[in-house]
């Protein structure tokens, strides 16, 4: 079981997260101006890296906060939990 | 007896009674089930998987592939496929052996020796495919179920318990040999926090084995007991290691007050691996008799156990460590018949001992064969031609009663390769050994090579065997050399394919002995070297670990939490029958005396159109929606326009994902101009919250708005019916029923109690809907029904509540929905917030594929016999021949109001199609024919709901 921080609680046990999906995805803010491959690549497409991935958690089991990370797909390796709205950090060489 | 008069560890003042198979023996404190039963000249223990050929005690540890038997402790207790090496002798132990018919010594399917003609490698593929397919059904399946597998079940409830517990430690240690007690008392006295595990229950590990050793080892394990820093976990196997150094620790405990297990999940700031090495077996015809025992094992018995196991020993030796073993052996009283030395000469140190013992060494021997039944009783010793195969036609008898094979050893990095650690293949040890670790993990002693030595490299240790028959690698799945050999002539070349077609290493010891054997047999039969092969994968548990270990108290009522609303323990003393929904226990029928479910649920619903009825609603997701925002938030959300709704009014919701489908609904009431009362479906209350959360706090931050889950804080009594009005009025305090229409929500007092009262309904008929606190509900519901008793109140459950809304046409999301209908396919358009220019999945609902006209529509649907009941998920079928969907039924019921059986459904251009004939599918006849109509069977015009 993975220790996952959380950037308000710290670190926690991966039983009280969930798994959200790609971060660092906006909803555009007028989503009747896009057409409809626009729409449908905001919709459902997705980066599948084969290495590290920007992705939110949330604390469902605990504080209940969505946060962002950036975790190692091959390793499960977490670099960085950081808060929305904060820029990603660099991953690590 | 073969129990030597001195030595070894057990306690011969101690005498302990079991038995084996029914007869009696006698052991001492200290023995292992298999130490006791040698001791008393018992090899024959087991008989094999496939083949049914007797089998004996091959090892003295975890590793033990043969020695399976099963442990009764009564009912319940009965525990199969248990390594009687690794089982510690308790006073009135209770063994058996197993897959045996009609005994252990006279088995019929040996005896007629079914198996072993037919069932090679790959048996199962082959008969699965091709024209053996109606013979695996007919013959195969039957007769291998009858003759394969191991032990049995136990049919009744484990009465004992399992605990779970979580740590920490500084320092994790596995393994509690010379390598793991050394780094524990390192690790400890330098000041870390240390847990010591060790499977065994002794530790010592192979100083267990070491008489000059124990002197030591029992000040060294003192020193560790008298340190407040260090936590001893004896019968405690490390069986899974995870990432971030999180390593499952099952612990045997067997308490006197039932506590038999414990989990352990420790997570520790660096791990010791000390986890050993396990000596390798040598493929050979007949290597797998009972008395055939690998080498170390044997002097194990003699110097830990003081059991001589044989008393005319012969010894296969690739390996330095075969000699102490025969040595060991014979110093206990054995005759050597025979040392054969695989390799082309035996060290000379070695060999000058020996021949000072007068012991026989034939190098560049091996064994062309063994005789014996139940027990070995003498082989064929033959020297090797250079191809390294037993040359059978210069092959000399031996006799001998016990066989030792002395393969080397290979390092137990199971755990280490878990952790995803890199192995690195060390040609001069010729083993796999620990390389770059991806954890804070440090591997000590034989696990990490440290004080092995090289034998024979175990490609020679196999060369020439993948021809000899019966030459078994995998004992317990009963895989031979030619097994392997047949698996590769065959094509296959990854070692992962070869071990799952073959099943070497795939029985309950997970390859331990077997798994180096196939790599060399493949490396052989290739001709590529060992590294080349590759490794499986070490996957957990290391050892079986019991089912119970895992459900800890997770068993009976907390297996699964079972959620029940406040008015539960009244619907049980009603004899309501119930039915889940998510975690929910909901009454689904009131049946009274003499009914069934049906013409319970005729009778409630007529009650509730011709009267009134009551309904336990307190399953409904709740959420309180407040903030200056909460009507804006809403906006962005809901598909509906909430901002000038009225305090005092409600709506019914529709929410949809971004991708448009309907996700959620539920009616959302206005108490206050900042403060929503939001009801969800029952089972989607979590996720709703979780969504609306996302959003809140991802996408719309800027919004003052706060969620709060309510779904348990209100106790909710809907009201349905003509003379629902008539029960309430009376108890109705502070409320204004001239402004009181339908979809209308107040805050006011019901029976004494602070209530939000809803005229809602999900019947079509009059309804309200009253919030209370949950405490408060059984006496409000009291309240009700007293004052419904003259007009004919009639409690009801969710069948009926299912019924009255199908009748009426409203949907069930998830069962009207699927996650592909869109508001218009479900006929709700006209919720959507016309001048709304976004909410959620605004967008997807205009792409082309979502505006196509013969997308499947909800629609009602009757029997055109009025009297077949369609079976919901029926697909929908334009002729009762045609074999295209063209929808499918999502509700059928029989609907006592209407006279007939009812259905909703989706069809494609359904609302275009009223009137049309569409089939049903039926499982168990002709497809039924159905009208199609529109989706509402009771009062279309919903003047009821208004009265």
């Amino acid at each position: 079981m993975l220790l996952i921080h959380c950037p308000w609680c710290g670190d926690r046990a991966e039983l009280e997260f969930r798994h959200c999906g790609e971060a660092h995805l906006v909803r555009p803010a007028d989503p009747a101006a896009l057409d409809d491959t626009q729409w449908a690549a905001y919709l459902a497409f997705r980066d599948n890296p084969r290495g590290w991935a920007r992705e939110r958690w949330r604390h469902v089991h605990g504080c209940g906060r969505f946060f962002n990370a950036l975790r190692h797909t091959l390793t499960d390796r977490f670099a960085a939990t950081y808060k929305p709205g904060e820029a990603w950090p660099e991953p690590p060489i | 007896m073969t129990r030597l008069a001195s030595g070894g560890r057990i306690d011969r003042t101690r005498p302990l009674h079991f038995s084996f198979d029914g007869r009696a023996y006698t052991g001492y404190a200290g023995d292992t089930l298999a130490s006791a039963l040698l001791a008393n000249g018992v090899h024959l223990v087991g008989r094999s998987f496939k083949y049914h050929r007797p089998r004996g005690i091959f090892s003295a540890g975890v590793e033990e592939p043969n020695a399976l038997v099963e442990i009764d402790r009564g009912p319940g207790q009965r525990e199969p496929n248990v390594r009687a090496t690794v089982v510690p002798l308790v006073e009135g132990l209770v063994a058996r052996s197993q897959n045996r018919w009609p005994s252990l010594r006279f088995d019929l399917a040996a005896a007629a020796g079914l198996a072993s003609s037919v069932l090679g490698a790959g048996f199962y593929y082959k008969t699965f495919l091709g024209p053996g397919r109606d013979a695996w059904h007919k013959r195969w399946e039957p007769l291998i179920r009858r003759m394969a597998g191991l032990g049995r079940a136990p049919e009744a409830p484990d009465p004992e318990r399992y605990a779970n517990r979580y740590a920490h430690a500084e320092v994790l240690v596995v393994g509690a040999g010379p390598a793991g007690i050394a780094a524990a008392l390192r690790a400890a006295e330098s000041g870390a926090r240390v847990v010591l595990c060790d499977e065994q229950a002794e530790f010592g590990g192979s100083l267990l084995a070491e008489p000059d050793a124990w002197p030591q080892l029992a000040a060294d394990i003192a020193r560790l007991r008298a340190n407040p820093l260090v936590t001893l976990l004896p019968r405690t196997t490390a069986f899974s290691y995870g990432l971030q150094n999180f390593v499952a620790l099952a612990q045997v405990i067997e308490a006197a007050n039932g506590l038999r297990e414990r989990l352990w999940q420790l997570r520790a700031g660096r791990v010791v691996l000390a986890t050993g090495a396990l000596e390798r077996p040598i493929p050979f015809s007949g290597n797998d008799r009972p008395g055939v025992m690998l080498a170390d094992a044997a002097r194990q018995y003699v110097l830990r156990w003081g059991v001589l196991p044989g008393r005319n020993i012969a010894a296969l030796v690739a390996h330095d460590t075969g000699y102490a073993a025969a040595f060991a052996l014979q110093d206990a009283g054995a005759a050597v018949a025979a040392v054969l030395e695989m390799r082309a000469t035996a060290p000379a140190a070695l060999l000058t001992e020996a021949v000072r013992r007068g012991i026989r060494v034939l190098p560049n021997h091996g064994i062309a064969g063994t005789r014996g039944g139940h027990r070995i009783t003498g082989l064929l010793a033959a020297p090797r031609n250079g191809d390294g195969a037993p040359d059978a036609s210069r092959a000399t008898p031996v006799a001998c009663d016990l066989l030792l094979m002395a393969g080397g050893w290979t390092p137990s990095v199971h755990l280490f390769s878990q952790a995803r650690g890199r192995l690195v293949w060390d040609s001069a040890l010729d083993a796999f050994l620990p390389g770059k670790a991806r954890e804070a993990v440090t591997c000590a002693g034989a696990c990490a090579g440290e004080g092995l030595t090289p034998g024979l490299p175990v490609t020679l240790l196999a060369a020439g065997s993948a021809r000899a028959p019966k030459a078994f690698i995998d004992p317990q799945n009963d895989v031979t050399t030619r097994d392997i050999a047949l698996a590769v002539r065959e094509g296959f070349r990854s070692i992962e394919h070869v071990k799952r077609y073959t099943t070497n290493g795939m029985a309950t010891d997970q390859g331990k002995t077997s798994n180096m054997l196939g790599l060399a047999v493949v490396a052989g039969e290739l001709g590529r070297s060992v590294p080349e092969v590759g490794l499986t994968t070490f996957r957990a548990p290391y050892t079986p670990t019991s089912f119970g270990a895992f459900a800890g108290r997770h068993r009976g009522l907390l297996f699964d939490p079972v959620r029940t609303a406040p008015l539960h323990d009244w619907a049980v003393g009603q004899g309501a029958l119930f039915e889940p929904v998510g975690q929910w226990q909901r009454a689904r029928a009131f049946p009274q005396a003499g009914e069934d479910m049906l013409a319970a649920v005729a009778r409630e619903c007529l009650a509730v159109r011709n009267a009134v009825g009551i309904f336990d609603a307190s399953t409904l997701g709740k959420i309180e929606v407040t903030g200056p925002d909460a009507a804006l938030f809403l906006e962005r959300c809901y598909v509906n326009a909430w901002q000038k709704l009225g305090i005092g009014r409600c709506r019914y919701g529709l929410l949809l994902r971004e991708d448009g489908f309907i996700y959620d609904d539920g009616v959302v009431g206005r108490i206050a101009a900042d403060r929503f009362h939001l009801t969800t479906t029952t089972g989607g209350a979590a996720r709703v919250l979780h969504m609306l959360e996302d959003y809140r706090q991802t996408e719309f931050p800027e919004l003052q708005v706060w969620l709060t889950s309510t779904t348990e804080h209100w106790g909710v009594i809907a009201l349905q019916g003509p003379r629902a009005r008539d029960v309430l009025t009376p108890l109705v305090e502070g409320l204004d029923w001239a402004d009181f229409p339908h979809m209308a929500v107040a805050e006011c007092r019901v029976a004494g109690v602070p209530a939000r009262l809803f005229r809602v309904s999900f019947s079509g008929e009059l309804g309200f809907e009253v919030n209370v606190p949950a405490s408060q509900g059984p006496a409000v519901w009291q309240a009700l029904l007293r004052s419904g008793t003259p007009h004919g109140i009639t409690p009801y459950g969710t069948e009926t509540m299912h019924v009255l809304r199908a009748e009426k046409g409203f949907i069930i999301v998830g069962q009207e929905t699927d996650g592909t209908v869109t508001p218009d396919d479900a006929g709700l358009t006209w919720l959507i917030g016309k001048a709304k220019t976004d909410f959620i999945g605004k967008r997807s609902l205009v792409r082309p594929e979502m505006l196509r006209p013969d997308r499947r529509q909800l629609v009602g649907l009757v029997p055109r016999d009025r009297s077949t009941l369609p079976d919901e998920g029926a697909q929908l079928i334009a002729s009762a021949a045609s074999r295209v969907a063209e929808g499918h039924v999502t509700s059928a019921y029989r609907s006592a109001t209407v006279g007939h059986p009812i259905a909703l459904g989706l069809l494609a251009a359904g609302r275009a199609r009223l009137g049309e004939t569409i089939f049903a599918t039926n499982l168990s006849g002709p497809a039924t024919p159905m009208e199609v109509v529109a989706p509402c069977f009771v009062d279309p015009k919903g003047e009821r709901l208004r009265g």
